[in-house]
């Protein structure tokens, strides 16, 4: 059933306003044709109003972010706590959604007495992190072969217009997002300057010990970058010391449609397309690779078929590089040290665009998502 | 002493060298006062904004050796914007205009050039000793200025600087006729070396007793140079990977065994686990060890190695040693008075962290413990207690539970009561930083018993004003006080302003403290500089005294206003 789908597009695309945030002017349109990207959802926090927070009772809101730690080591009372407490700090002005943690919203306000308009500048700096995590989230939820997208849909339309990022917590599911280079965080922060308090409040409602916003927070832990990031590349230098030939960094240009400027990346700082993957998705916000090894496969580089599929699942977009031969291939066919030899840059294009790439994943993906169409919402 | 002539009296001065005995010294008489000034050499300056060089150079006529100190130490955090001062270029400037003979200059968190470091070389002719921490803003072209020009260097210590790399052979820049290398420490230098310039270098420099190479230094080189430098005291290993069964490694081993005056080891940068074992000979007499940039170890290769080290004084470790292995460090170091360990994953809780279990057991097995750093995933009151009881020692005593506000995993209650019995039992504790869950009750107890505290870090605690005024009003040593993320606001700042004369800085961000707070407290002590740091783009200075500020930093200073501030900073 698309009529759900494009509802909430729909609104989602009216509802992306000017208090833009940054990743949204990365993004302009991909954002708009996501939907369960809290971002467009979160701008519709100013326009529309309460009325939709409602059935969120049934839901487990994770405001999670990129680089947290996996959801299933902490424990499930945690995880309840958890979607709960985050949520609040992110609409401190929205009266309490499910009268849940009132008293976390308590915190908020002694923790950091910023003004609304504060709150919502930090707001867009946040934004890109959380939804981003959304977004990585949903494909989490739904990596034991459902769609995530069917997930999603179950929960859309009982929510439409909902302001808050949904993602369903199943307590085995990996996180998978790793801060593969603290150090990019700890370098991001100093933009995101404005929105120390809000981060910060998002931290202070973290009391069941969530690291999910910790990343978050400008200078917290208290390391110094300069160890951090010695240590980031020590680590990389190690991985190719067991073995693994390659001097130097491996910078290829990645570029997405619709982004209205490039970004490169150091393929040797990975080490699997799990980590490409959440590296590219913290820089085109978002944007999505899907999940690859998140069920525990950790250090696994070949992508079978099934993971292939989850890759595509509920992706709008492929990752694609252009080989040694200047042919487009999508990502994730061939095992990682292979790819990194090949690749000469990368390509972020809209699935529709990859047709011819991967006919038969595309034919997959489409499928899939007819079946979940079917499902009613 | 009036009856001494000026010159008995100068040399009993010689005798007191630490700058708080010469700085009371000073203050008894006139007489002694000046004959102080000019026999004072070494002089210490924690804050650069607190006096100009000026009137240093007017006062210590005499002085060969400068500490500088910059930036506050958040800003090792990113808490402080990149230009926000702390340039060392108007020393420098002053001090080669004067006639003041420089020997060394020692410099912590400030900003320097390569037109700074060139200046410096060429303007002393005895100078003798560089020692840059965690300062930025210079390349390798300033590290070869000083290289070439000063002909009598013993001393060229760069420690966790972000310095740009110009590859342009900084090394080779040291002439053949420089001999008086005592101390050469590059780790921190990212960019490749002339490895065969650095073994020349090495092998004319007698008196070399410390080095420390950088990340591109081979295994290879390093056999080369201990060949060398077998008497050196402190080696940081830049690259440490081979095949165990190569040529150059046994011959690495064989060298090694005739360094038995090696007693601190560093480096590891990059390394290859199974190669350890040939550092195990030295290991006996080890009493200082940094492994903390060596990621490549994993726990039982620390453990293993850890195992050998029973003289061991000082330990920086990663965190990937486990609770297991500070066990074994507990049995193993009994002599261990300094212990960091650092999150080898900071924001990712999977790894083999460690937890108050390790905490508790290097405090039961290392009686001698007195300063702490130790990042952990999490902390019990019940561990704290255990750990105060054992220790009563420290001086410094640094705790950074990762996630900010964790309470107790176990009690689920805050960590005062851990923390206070640790200032309780720790009567000589000079630092403490704090971090878990903290009420109020947390700095009462600090108040009550931390006498002796000179340095005070808090973030994300507190629950009132009253937080912050029992540690202003109970800790009467207190200097440098830094609070980030705190429910603290006018009411505890303005309460007693004379007391941050006594003290040399005050960094509060992201608390409750308005503008007009500031400047009443601006107003009432000229002798504070009071800053305000605010960087968000759409708010001008509005004069909106109900602003909440974002980052004040205040510190007490003799020569009013600095003239360097950038354009996001309001001195008030």
């Amino acid at each position: 059933m698309s009529p759900p789908l494009l509802g909430v597009e729909e609104e989602v695309q009216s509802s992306v306003s000017s208090p833009s945030v940054e990743c949204i002017s990365e993004n302009g349109m991909g954002l708009k044709e996501r939907n369960y990207l809290g971002l467009s959802d979160c701008s519709s926090v100013d326009s529309s109003g309460v009325s939709s927070n409602l059935n969120l009772k049934a839901t487990e809101l994770r405001l999670g972010l990129p680089g947290s730690q996996s959801p299933e080591r902490e424990t499930e009372l945690c995880l309840l706590n958890l979607g709960k407490l985050d949520e609040k700090p992110l609409f401190p002005l929205l009266p309490s959604k499910d009268g849940i943690c009132s008293s976390s919203q308590k915190n908020v306000v002694t923790g950091n007495k910023r003004g609304f308009s504060d709150t919502m500048d930090g707001f867009s700096e946040v934004k890109g992190y959380v939804y981003t995590e959304k977004s990585w989230m949903f494909h989490e939820a739904g990596s034991d072969s459902e769609s995530p997208q069917s997930v999603g849909h179950g929960k859309y339309p009982g929510n439409s217009g909902v302001n808050v990022i949904l993602s369903t917590r199943s307590p085995g599911v990996q996180a998978s997002v790793k801060q593969d280079e603290p150090a990019n965080v700890l370098q991001e922060q100093p933009r995101a300057t404005n929105g120390t308090s809000l981060k910060q409040t998002v931290i202070s409602n973290n009391n069941t010990g969530a690291p999910a916003a910790k990343a978050q927070v400008v200078g917290w832990p208290p390391i110094r970058p300069f160890r951090t990031k010695t240590l980031a590349a020590s680590s990389k230098n190690n991985d190719e010391v067991d073995g693994k030939p390659g001097p130097g960094a491996l910078f290829v240009k990645v570029s997405m449609d619709g982004a209205p400027y490039l970004r490169k990346v150091d393929l040797r700082t990975y080490s699997t397309y799990q980590e490409l993957s959440s590296a590219l998705e913290k820089m085109f916000s978002c944007f999505t690779l899907g999940q690859c090894g998140s069920n525990g496969t950790a250090g696994k580089e070949t992508l079978s078929e099934s993971r292939l599929k989850d890759l595509l699942h509920g992706s709008e977009y492929v990752v694609t590089y252009k080989d040694k031969d200047g042919d487009w291939m999508l990502v994730g066919d061939v095992p990682w040290e292979m790819f990194i030899e090949t690749c000469k840059r990368l390509k972020i294009m809209k699935s529709s665009d990859a047709i011819g790439l991967a006919p038969r994943a595309m034919e997959k993906s489409k499928a899939n998502n007819k079946k979940e169409f079917g499902y009613g919402c | 002493m009036n009856y001494f002539p000026d010159e008995v009296v100068e040399h009993v001065f010689d005798f007191i060298t630490s700058h708080k005995d010469r700085n009371s010294v000073s203050l008894v008489c006139k007489s002694w006062y000046k004959i102080e000034r000019y026999s004072r050499q070494r002089v210490f300056i924690g804050n650069c904004y607190s006096i100009t060089p000026q009137r240093l150079i007017a006062r210590f006529p005499g002085l060969k050796s400068l500490t500088l100190k910059g930036k506050p130490h958040f800003a090792d955090f990113n808490l402080v914007p990149h230009d926000w001062g702390g340039f060392v270029d108007p020393w420098i400037k002053a001090l080669a205009k004067s006639r003041i003979g420089l020997e060394e200059l020692r410099l912590k968190r400030m900003v320097v050039s390569d037109d700074s470091l060139e200046l410096l070389s060429k303007s002393f002719p005895n100078f003798k000793s560089l020692v840059l921490v965690s300062c930025e803003g210079f390349t390798t072209d300033g590290v070869a200025a000083i290289a070439a020009n000063c002909r009598f260097l013993r001393e060229l210590d760069l420690q966790e600087n972000e310095v740009e790399d110009h590859r342009g052979h900084w090394l080779s820049c040291f002439p053949e006729s420089c001999t008086s290398l005592v101390s050469l420490n590059f780790a921190c230098l990212k960019g490749e070396i002339n490895l065969a310039s650095l073994e020349r270098l090495v092998a004319r420099s007698p008196n070399l007793k410390s080095l420390r190479l950088n990340r591109v230094v081979p295994l290879d080189t390093l056999q080369k140079l201990l060949m060398r430098a077998p008497q050196l005291v402190d080696l940081g290993i830049g690259s440490y990977v081979d095949d165990p069964s190569s040529e150059v490694f046994s011959k690495l081993k064989a060298v090694i065994q005739l360094c038995n005056s090696i007693r601190s080891l560093s480096g590891f940068l990059e390394v290859a686990p199974c190669c350890m074992s040939a550092i195990y000979p030295i290991c006996e007499n080890l009493t200082f060890l940094n492994l903390s940039y060596a990621p490549g170890l994993q726990g039982n290769d620390l453990t293993k190695l850890v195992q050998h080290c029973r003289k061991l004084q000082r330990l920086w470790i990663l965190d990937c040693i486990g609770d297991k292995g500070l066990g074994v460090v507990a049995s193993t170091c009994k002599e261990l008075q300094e212990l960091r360990v650092f999150p080898s994953d900071p924001f990712d809780a999977g790894n083999a962290a460690v937890t108050e279990e390790g905490l508790v057991l290097i405090s039961a097995g290392c009686p001698k413990l007195n300063s702490l750093l130790y990042f952990c995933h999490q902390m019990t009151n019940a561990a704290l207690i255990t750990v105060a009881k054992n220790c009563t020692n420290f001086i410094r005593f640094r705790l950074c539970i990762l996630d900010p506000v964790k309470a107790d995993p176990v009690t689920n209650q805050p960590l005062d009561e851990g923390f206070g019995a640790i200032v309780r039992s720790n009567k000589s504790l000079k630092r403490l930083s704090l971090s878990g869950l903290l009420t109020d009750q947390v700095f009462l107890y600090i108040g009550m018993y931390a006498k002796r505290l000179e340095m005070l870090s808090i973030a994300f605690a507190g629950d009132s004003n009253k937080g912050m005024l029992y540690v202003l009003n109970g800790c009467k040593k207190l200097r440098k006080l830094e609070i980030r993320d705190c429910p603290f606001g006018d009411v505890a700042l303005l309460e007693d302003m004379g007391k941050y004369e006594t003290m040399r800085s005050l960094w509060m961000s992201s608390c409750e403290v308005t503008l007009g707070a500031c400047k009443t407290l601006a107003k009432k002590m000229p002798s504070l500089n009071v800053e305000i740091i605010n960087e968000s783009e759409q708010l001008e200075f509005s004069l909106d005294d109900r602003l909440l500020v974002d980052k004040m930093y205040l510190y007490r200073t003799l020569v009013g206003h600095r003239k360097d501030k950038p354009e996001y900073v309001l001195l008030l």
